[in-house]
């Protein structure tokens, strides 16, 4: 099968700092792909070229055959504008560490808003799909809340619901569960877990979460110092590769 | 005495019109030219940034009479301007004058919004209007609200300069109170204090009530 996503040799500065150094990535469209690795290795900045949030300063994304950051112009290929963007980031969906609701908006309205005005739903249909898609995150009685009543857990399963209401073919969770008390970790993992075991997309899950990635994941990239320094089942990965870099990592991870 | 207050304040009143309608209309008018450079101040397009952000810095650098007195005075013989009568010369002088002003309490406002938003929406697809109109000015009204109140009581202030060009407003009939019944000079002048004063009062209670607003915020 075609790959969805494709990284081609790319690169990710900021000013002087190299931080991506030659990243090459295929993410086959209902792939599950988990991405571990040090503090600072840049498994954010791997996900946020992918949403647009950061432009690469080398190489190129493709997303289901379109390049995500160039377009054909005259002589040949120039910088996407912003139009191009919207077509191609159209696919991609996001969960941030931080949740990032919309303040102003209720539970509800915070799933509704980008249906009518990004997919074009009428409004009727849009509510009724966002009360279906909340109710499946288990928040089906806080429709009219708003986030500052929350939970963290709570708000992160909204993020959620926000994100799929989209129906986008790759989705992106950049640890997702580590600004969450403890103790509200696994309702969150639950809802994860649903999505990957029901769900046809592409999802890619930066965690620390390292049996809940084992659990899950089709694919564990071990990212060291801008490269993809291991790539393979999670069994292969966490379990049997002697990369000491890895091991290392993987041993001050278990606080041994 | 009372009846020598209750006198002034009656004929203090006949500019009363005059005052509060100035008021009104620069208020919008600086409402207005506050938004249309704030939000142009953050373009991507030079030219447009560069325009904004020379009006902004005269309008700011240069005292409101001497805009005042430009605008009625010396623009129309330079330049052939007629901006028309001398209640509409007032408003644009003001409006464009906190116009200034405020165009930075937008700005400020919009950037202190959370970039997290900017990017959940982006993540949702929002195109920049979008954003800027469903999540970011939303959230940035409710910073600028206080300042929004401030600057209106200081418009209302600024609406006195108006009788230096011949607009007939509650300072205006003060002054004439005064040089007609000298010895009650003191009262008159308190009873235009009293008068601004009075006509301050909702916008104080406005501001105290934005402030609370903004306080309440919009943490996620
Ligand atoms: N906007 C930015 N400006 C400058 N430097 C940045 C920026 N974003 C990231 N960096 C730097 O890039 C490097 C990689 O960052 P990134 O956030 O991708 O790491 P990470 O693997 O996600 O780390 P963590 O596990 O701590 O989240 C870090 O050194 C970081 O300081
Ligand atoms: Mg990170």
């Amino acid at each position: 099968m075609e790959p969805i996503v494709q990284y081609k040799d790319v690169h990710k500065s900021f000013g002087d700092v190299h931080v991506l150094k030659g990243i090459n990535l295929d993410i086959r469209p209902t792939e599950k792909i988990a991405i571990i690795g040090p503090s600072g290795s840049g498994k954010t900045t791997i996900i946020r070229l992918l949403m647009t949030l950061e432009e690469p300063t080398e190489g190129d994304i493709i997303v289901d055959g379109q390049n995500l950051w160039k377009m054909e112009s005259g002589k040949g290929m120039k910088k996407a504008s912003e139009k191009h963007l919207g077509i191609v980031r159209n696919d991609i969906g996001m969960v941030f560490q931080h949740f990032n609701l919309f303040p102003h908006k209720t539970i509800l309205d915070n799933c509704v808003v980008p249906l009518v005005n990004v997919r074009k739903m009428k409004k009727s249909e849009a509510v009724e799909l966002s009360k279906q898609m909340l109710d499946r995150v288990g928040l089906g009685d806080k429709y009219e809340s708003y986030p500052t009543q929350l939970s963290g857990g709570q708000k992160q399963r909204v993020a959620m619901a926000r994100a799929l209401v989209m129906k986008p073919k790759i989705m992106l969770f950049d640890e997702v569960t580590s600004a969450l008390d403890p103790e509200l970790v696994g309702e969150v993992l639950e809802v994860i877990r649903d999505l990957a075991d029901n769900e046809d997309m592409a999802m890619v899950l930066v965690t620390h979460e390292m049996d809940f990635a084992l659990e899950v994941a089709d694919r564990v990239l071990f990212l060291d110092e801008g490269v993809i320094a291991e790539s393979g089942t999670a069994e292969e990965v966490i379990n049997e590769s002697d990369n000491p870099r890895l091991q290392d990592f993987l041993r001050r991870f278990r606080g041994e | 005495m009372f009846d020598s207050a209750l006198n002034i304040l009656t004929y203090l009143s006949q500019g009363l019109w005059t005052t509060v309608s100035i008021f009104l209309a620069a208020a919008l008018f600086s409402y207005i030219m506050a938004f249309v450079a704030g939000l142009s101040r953050m373009m991507k397009n030079p030219i447009i940034r560069g325009v904004t952000a020379f009006y902004v810095e005269v309008f700011r650098g240069t005292s409101l009479i001497v805009q005042l007195f430009w605008l009625y005075y010396a623009v129309p013989i330079l330049f052939d301007i007629h901006l028309g009568s001398n209640w509409i010369v007032g408003v644009i002088a003001i409006g464009l004058n906190y116009g200034a002003y405020m165009s930075e309490v937008v700005r400020t406002s919009i950037l202190a919004v959370d970039k997290g938003q900017t990017e959940a929406a982006i993540a949702l697809n929002l195109s920049p209007v979008q954003r800027m109109r469903h999540i970011i000015l939303p959230q940035a009204l409710r910073l600028m609200l206080p300042e929004f109140g401030n600057y209106s009581i200081q418009i209302l202030k600024g609406t006195a300069l108006v009788s230096l060009i011949g607009l007939t407003d509650i300072l205006y009939y003060g002054d004439i109170y005064r040089s007609t019944n000298l010895s009650e000079g003191p009262m008159a002048y308190l009873m235009v204090l009293i008068m601004y004063f009075i006509i301050a009062l909702p916008l104080i209670w406005l501001s105290k009530k934005g402030e609370k607003i903004a306080r309440k915020g919009v943490a996620s």
